[in-house]
Order: C-alpha cells, then structure tokens, then sequence
C-alpha cells in the first residue's frame, strides 16, 4: 500500500510541479475556445430550450479539457521515464502491475478533475451555470477520466520516442475530441458525421456529463453510462493485461 | 545457507543474437564477486534479467533464495542495483528522489538512513539540489544512493565507477568494502578497471560472448595462470578463447 501511495504522489508531484504546463495552459487554451466559440455563436438559434449556447458549450469544453489532461498525464509521464530511462526506479521495486496501474490512474484522474474544476469554476463567473445531476456529474467525470488515463498508459508504453505520441495526439486525441459534440448537438450534424459521432466514447462523457450539469442531453444518460463504463472496462483491462506481459517495459 | 545470487543455465537473445548462452552462476552470501568481460559479453543483459528489468527466455534466476518472476516482490526487496546507464528523474530533488524510492519498497520514514548514505556518498551537501543541477560522477553517486535505501541484503553495481574521478572513486570503494565487511551484504560488480576488481573482489566470473569463460577466486587464478596481475590473467583468458575482446 505504500508503495502504491508513493507513485500516486509522485505522478501527482511530477505535473504539480509544472502547473503552468499541466494545469494553467490548458485552463487559458479552453477558455480561449470559450470566449471566441461563445461569442462567434451569440444570438444563433439555441440548442436545447432555455440554454444559452455559452452554457451549452461549457460542459463539453470541461470534459473536454479533463479528458485530454487526464490522458496527456499518464501518457507524457510514461513516455518521459522510458525516453529517459529513469522508469527503472520504478520497475526495479516490488511495486505490482495493479498497484503500477492504479497509481498512474489515479494521478491522471486528479489532474483531470483539478483542471476540470478550474475551467469550471472560471466559466461560473461569466455564464449562469446550473448544477443539476450530482451524481451523474460525478460518476462521468470519474469513469471518463480513468478511461483517458488507461488510453494515455497504452500509449505511452507503445511510444518509445515524443514524435510517436504526436501521432496520438493528432490520429486519435485530437479527431476524437473535435468529433464529441463538444461545440455541437449530434442533431446539428449531417448523418454521416452523426453516424460517427455516435462510435465516439468521448462523445458519451460528453454528452452524459452535460446531462449532469445542465440536465439536458442527445441520449440517455444511462445510455452513456454504459458506453463510457464498458469502454473504460476495456481498456483498464487491456492495460493491465499490456503491464503484466512487460511489452516494450520489460524487454 | 542458500546462495545471494543463483542463476542456472541462463539464456537471453535479441532477434537472432544470442547475448546469454546457457549462463550458471553461483555467488555465496558476504561474498564479493566481480563479473567480469568484454564489453558486449552480456553482463548489462544478466543484470538485467536478475533484476527483472528483462525476462529471460529461459533459466532459473534466484536473489536469496527468491526466484526473481514467481517471487519478484520479496526477490526485488532483496536486491539493490545500480544500472550502467546515468540516469535521473530531473523533477526532483536528491532527497526527493530518495525519499520516493523508499516509499517504492515501502518505508515511510527513512531520512536517518538515507542521511547516512548521503554522508558516506558524500553527497550530504546536495541533498536539496535538483538532480539536474548535479555533475556526472554525483548523479552516479545518487544512483548508488538510490540501490541502498532499502538495505538490500545484495548489491549489484554495473560500472559504478564510470566517469566517477579516482578520488571519489576511493572513497566509494571505501563505502561499498564496509557495506560488505561490516554489514555483511553480498556484492556483484561489473567493472572496467581490472586493478580496482583484483583489490576488492574474492571470486571473478569472466563473461565472453555470452559464456562464462573463468570462474575462481581471483588469488585461484592468479596462481594458475603464475600470474602478477588479474589484468594478465584477463588477457591470456581472452586469447585462449579465440578472437581478440576490446577491453
Ligand atoms: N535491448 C537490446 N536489444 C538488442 N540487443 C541488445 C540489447 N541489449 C543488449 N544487446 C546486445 O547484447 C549483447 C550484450 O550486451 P550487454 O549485456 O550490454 O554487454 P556488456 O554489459 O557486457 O557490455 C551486445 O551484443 C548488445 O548489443
Ligand atoms: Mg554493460
């Protein structure tokens, strides 16, 4: 256990460190897409009855933002320690794959949520913000987060260089965040693009954290609670199955 | 009473090189062992497959008695290494850097011991510097820090003194020779200085192109061989078994 605890506060140390990186340029990047998206769209048609479109925007910009911090916090780290070498600390100890996997979890979550949380609470000063579903807030911000972050281990320990994590960020981060309904309804969209929208998990943590927020979303939320579960099922699994065989870690 | 390191019929292959062909390897408790050999014999490899940085494909790796995958949690307590490459975490500081690789193995509150390595590394005075801002040889120094926090009962030490210049050199042969005599842990080094090997080791193991080539005490040796220096025996050893080695 306290080992586990150890990692855990030392990838919490790592991105602490370097707020400004981790935590203040990704809260100024989303609220730059804030401010332009919100005033570019001022006065169009609303989405949903009753919510303006910078309230509309708002729950996907933070999940957005919670999703892409949780999963460059896992996936930077990882990648650093093996460009650097210095992951033998850490796979010289008697430290398990689950307790491995658990502790870079956990610290993606944390850096998700402290990002999350300021954006949220920066975007409560300019726009009426509603706080409808507790629950079902926090059981997306939860699973999506562990989601991302399990995504980011994967990626990290496939990477062995930083241009090779580019093209997770620009092949499969950034498309899957464009492409989330973040900026938009799923209704507003063409079919086809609707289609793929709907193949999206990022679009069910989305969609179902806005439920949360806003109490209004495209599907139910139960409907995303399952998408983003089994996806986040599914991929801690994979993890722990790629750490266990020592893939790329233990050559 | 169960050897510190056993290894039997250890092999490793990269692709289509066979980097350990069928290594064994005996080295008792309190002893002070050095491997020895060419660079690219396999002694970085069979550090690595004992300290579970690599799997072999196929032998029998035991730390104390720990068979090192199916017992890997108690086999890895048992065991401090310093890998051949200088590498560091530049988030943090050396005390950080100590502090986090106790709490790795479990201990919380560790600054007694991890103040008495730092004295012995002399190290005392960097204890709040950030690991960058540290030079090479105490970087290296850290590192051996960092294998001796948890008080391993084996210390495995690939090149320890590489790039580390000779007075500090002494000094740190001085710390690990009272680790071994005093405290009574087992040592396994690979080196490069042969000189350094013949005045502080017991037993030797010459590794060549993955084959342990030479086993003995290295006063055993020297006497076989009729010879001043390990550094001779070395050579005849690498010349009796073909091509010529690059050390
Ligand atoms: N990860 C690896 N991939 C491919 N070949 C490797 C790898 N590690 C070591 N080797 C090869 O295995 C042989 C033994 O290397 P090593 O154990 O580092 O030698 P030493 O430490 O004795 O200098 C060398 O030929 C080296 O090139
Ligand atoms: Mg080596």
């Amino acid at each position: 256990m306290q080992g586990f605890r150890t990692l855990l506060f030392k990838e919490i140390l790592r991105f602490w460190k370097v707020w400004f990186q981790t935590i203040l340029a990704p809260l100024i990047s989303t609220l730059l897409y804030l401010l332009v998206f919100a005033q570019v769209m001022a006065g169009r048609p609303t989405i949903y009855p009753g919510v303006t479109y910078g309230a509309f925007l708002i729950p996907g910009l933070v999940m957005m933002s919670m999703l892409q911090n949780a999963f460059a916090n896992t996936s930077s780290s990882l990648v650093q320690s093996k460009v650097t070498g210095n992951l033998v600390f850490i796979l010289l100890t008697p430290l398990s794959t689950w307790e491995f996997y658990w502790a870079y979890v956990l610290a993606a979550v944390v850096r998700g949520v402290l990002v999350g949380s300021v954006v949220w609470l920066t975007a409560w000063f300019f726009f009426e913000l509603p706080l409808m579903h507790v629950f079902w807030l926090l059981a997306f911000t939860l699973l999506a987060t562990i989601m991302a972050g399990s995504l980011g281990i994967l990626a990290g320990i496939w990477a062995e260089k930083f241009d090779q994590m580019a093209v997770w960020q620009n092949f499969v981060i950034l498309p899957l965040t464009f492409l989330s309904g973040a900026f938009y309804s799923l209704h507003a969209l063409p079919p086809f693009w609707a289609q793929m929208t709907r193949f999206n998990p990022f679009f069910y943590a989305i969609d179902g954290f806005r439920y949360g927020l806003l109490g209004v979303a495209d599907v139910s939320p139960w409907a995303s609670l399952f998408v983003v579960g089994s996806t986040g099922l599914a991929l801690s699994w994979t993890t722990l199955a790629v750490l266990r065989s020592g893939w790329r870690l233990r050559t | 009473m169960e050897p510190a390191i056993e290894i039997r019929d250890l092999r490793k292959s990269f692709g289509t090189m066979q980097a350990l062909k069928g290594v064994s390897l005996l080295v008792p408790q309190g002893d002070f062992f050095a491997l020895l050999g060419p660079n690219g014999a396999g002694k970085t490899t069979l550090i690595n497959a004992l300290a579970g940085l690599s799997r072999p494909d196929s032998g029998v790796l035991r730390v104390m008695g720990h068979d090192v995958l199916k017992d890997y949690r108690a086999a890895r307590r048992s065991v401090g290494v310093v890998p051949q490459e200088l590498v560091f975490d530049p988030f943090f500081t050396v005390r950080e850097t100590l502090r986090i690789q106790s709490g790795y193995f479990g201990l919380r509150h560790n600054d007694d011991w991890i103040d008495d390595i730092l004295f012995n590394l002399q190290l005392a005075d960097k204890a709040e510097a950030n690991m960058r801002a540290l030079s090479g040889g105490m970087k290296r120094r850290v590192l051996i820090a960092q294998a001796l926090v948890h008080r391993p009962p084996v210390i495995v030490l690939d090149e320890p003194t590489a790039g580390v210049d000779v007075e500090l050199r002494q000094s740190l042969w001085k710390f690990i020779q009272r680790l071994n005599q005093k405290e009574g842990h087992t040592i396994l080094l690979t080196t490069h200085y042969l000189d350094e090997a013949e005045a502080l080791c017991r037993h030797v193991a010459i590794l060549k192109q993955g084959q342990i080539v030479a086993m003995d005490e290295i006063r055993h040796l020297l006497q076989s061989y009729q010879s001043e220096s390990l550094e001779e025996v070395f050579v005849s050893i690498m010349h009796q078994h073909g091509s010529q080695g690059d050390q």
